[in-house]
């Protein structure tokens, strides 16, 4: 299959887009990476996101005195959720709202869909729909990672032993998952056939919702916290190994007994990994700082940043029509990437 | 090419943030030693982990709670115990802004400190980040009797200890203090013993300890000079010290050691030893809790030092004759 890729590296003549980035100076561990619309958005361990457009940037301090934990894009804002135990909602145009306060305690995991909001604290999980009800449960044990379900008002929960499924629209109890060990991130297909989590014990795992059979992608030498899907639902990117590692989708059983694709292999460990939303170009991010664009159909590499101080990428994210891409690091460098057109 | 997280780097050089845990039963004094050391004109900032908000609490410090989830590791071994929570706390410190000069981990008091301190060996990012300092423990002199008779978990929490702190000495006679360190010392005849009222220790004998720093593992000694201590055995926990004169065949010693921690890694709770190779002019360290080994060559042996090896094992009912024997049999 062919897919369309970027005007710009389909005219040949861009071989780095080097470029094309605006470095931007974030000042502190980069937590999170959004786009709402055309405005980017760092989250930040200082407490603060730094909103960045073709306007320039500018600092908002959402968490005073606290550290960004979680953070996300939701339409025209930013939901970020902090250790101070607040979730807060930020307009592009900086005005910002608390929408929970859990007590000092830390929002651990957020998450949107929809006009939708979801967060856990500690074993805590709240979903808040669109109108603003907010409905609360308590899974087995502490919540990492949260996801909506692409259709429907479901939301996946990563914990201890397994995973949960819940509508909190209803009063039934969450579907369980069970599967031994500690469970961090949590991701949907977009088919929404398939529940993925990123394990402790360096490992993927993963649910065949039809039927909960399981799934091991296993062999990375680190915790593959990053998870991508690409545009058309066939292959998912991971992190967590000196190349991103992709694994095919295609068929009914997913990945089981298929060998993954590996992109961009750096002397490097990669650290964050991101779909193009449109074409099957994946950006990577490593933990020697260097940023790599990477096209699926002929294993094409352009760079988008050289290896550089500011500690591992930490934060990547594209804008919903695939022009730009907005990263960070460990120690608050970043840059904003608008493809050449 | 997978990073291996560097281990042994002298801590300070790493750049890695120390952590202290305190245990201790219910009672003992944590939480006064605890405020002692937040309160000590440092001039040092603290993260702290605590299990009840309240009572803990300096401007300059963070005090964040935890919840004491202990969950077994995915990798066929039973007693390869984490905290969870522990991970995930560390894990949004680092994003922090400023940092911090050392992470203070309380636990409950019914809290087994094992999957404490395996956490910080088990768990690569909490590896790269920060350094188990020590395990400090505070029994209470008056109750230690009455614990080590109702409560297994005080047992674990003194064998498990580099740094114990006797404290509450004025609530008891000299008779009983005696004995109540014979009994403490019958577990754990290697921590460094401090004998304290109202935890009134200085702050250098708790913090900067460096007791799992390879590099600081110097010598293998009980650490009391009275000689012929009282022989206590309340508890089903206790030491075994083998030294073999001269030097062991490192090709005997290492599989045997390795095949002993995953056999007994259960009741062996601490263990450390520091061996002459036969050949090597440098001395092998080694330290480990429960099945979790960590060994090195260190520094060379001195002129003036003679070739020992020597092994220490805290754990319960281990087989003293078993592991002389198998010591033995790796001499050269």
């Amino acid at each position: 299959m062919t897919s369309a890729a970027p005007n710009a590296t389909a005219t040949g003549a861009v071989t780095s887009l080097l470029d094309h980035v605006r470095p931007l100076d974030a000042g502190a561990h980069v937590t999170g990476a959004a786009f709402a619309g055309d405005m980017a958005m760092l989250a930040l361990g200082d407490g603060c996101v730094l909103l960045c457009d073709a306007a320039g940037e500018r600092r908002v301090d959402v968490h005073p005195g606290g550290a960004v934990l979680a953070a996300v894009g939701a339409g025209d804002q930013f939901v970020t959720g902090g250790d101070d135990g607040r979730v807060v909602v930020t307009h592009v145009n900086g005005e910002t709202r608390a929408i929970s306060d859990e007590k000092g305690r830390w929002i651990d995991a957020v998450a949107a869909s929809g006009g939708a909001i979801a967060w856990s604290c500690g074993k805590q999980v709240a979903a808040r729909d669109a109108k603003g009800n907010v409905r609360r449960m308590e899974a087995p044990s502490s919540v990492r990672g949260i996801a909506f379900a692409p259709k429907g008002y479901r939301l996946g929960l990563a914990h201890y032993n397994g995973a949960s499924l819940w509508f909190p629209n209803t009063d039934a109890a969450p579907e369980a998952l069970f599967w031994k060990g500690s469970h961090l991130d949590a991701s949907f297909s977009p088919d929404g056939r398939f529940f993925i989590t990123s394990m402790q014990e360096n490992m993927l795992h993963g649910w065949r919702l039809a039927d909960k059979k399981d799934m091991r992608m296993s062999g990375y030498p680190a915790k593959p916290r990053s998870l991508s899907w690409s545009n058309d639902g066939l292959w998912m990117a991971s992190s967590g190994a000196d190349a991103a590692i992709i694994w095919p989708f295609e068929a009914k059983d997913g990945p089981m007994g298929k060998a993954p694709r590996e992109c961009g292999v750096r002397p490097a460990k990669v650290t964050q990994v991101a779909f193009h939303p449109r074409a099957l170009i994946i950006a990577i991010g490593y933990d020697d700082g260097a940023v790599m664009l990477v096209r699926l159909t002929d294993n094409s590499e352009l760079m988008a940043r050289m290896p550089a101080p500011g500690g591992p990428v930490t934060a990547m994210a594209w804008d919903a029509k695939g022009k730009r891409m907005v990263f960070g690091t460990a120690d608050g460098a970043g840059g904003l990437l608008t493809l050449p057109v | 090419m997978p990073d291996m997280p560097e281990t042994n780097t002298g801590a300070d050089a790493s750049g890695k943030i120390p952590v202290t845990v305190l245990t201790g039963y219910l009672g003992a004094g944590k939480t006064t030693l605890l405020n002692r050391i937040l309160s000590e004109p440092h001039g040092k900032k603290f993260a702290v982990i605590v299990n009840e908000f309240g009572e803990v609490g300096i401007d300059n410090d963070l005090v964040v709670g935890a919840d004491e989830e202990v969950f077994e590791m995915n990798n066929g071994c039973v007693c390869c115990t984490v905290r969870g929570d522990l991970i995930r706390i560390i894990d949004g410190l680092m994003k922090r802004k400023g940092g911090f000069d050392g992470i203070i981990v309380e636990t409950t008091g019914l809290a087994d400190p094992a999957p404490v301190a395996q956490t910080f060996f088990m768990d690569q990012d909490v590896q790269e980040r920060t350094r188990l300092d020590a395990v400090v423990t505070v029994v209470d002199a008056k109750w230690l009797t009455q614990r080590l008779k109702d409560a297994p978990e005080a047992h674990n929490q003194i064998a498990f200890a580099d740094v114990l702190i006797l404290n509450k000495t004025d609530l008891v006679t000299p008779e009983e203090l005696a004995g109540v360190e014979a009994q403490v010392r019958a577990i754990n005849p290697y921590a460094r013993l401090h004998r304290t009222q109202n935890a009134k220790v200085a702050i250098d004998d708790v913090l900067g300890r460096n007791a799992f720093d390879l590099d600081r593992i110097m010598e293998l000694e009980p650490d009391f000079l009275e000689e012929g201590h009282h022989a206590h055995h309340d508890s089903d926990i206790q030491s075994v010290a083998v030294t073999v004169d001269g030097d062991v065949d490192p090709d005997k010693f290492l599989p045997w050691l390795n095949d002993y921690a995953q056999r007994e890694g259960a009741n062996l709770l601490r263990s450390k030893g520091i061996l002459a190779f036969r050949g090597e002019p440098k001395r092998f360290v080694f330290q480990g809790v429960h099945m979790m080994l960590d060994g090195d060559l260190q520094r060379d042996w001195r002129p003036d030092e003679k070739r020992t090896s020597k092994i220490v094992m805290i754990g319960r009912d281990l087989d003293r004759e078993a592991i002389e024997k198998a010591f033995r049999a790796c001499a050269v």
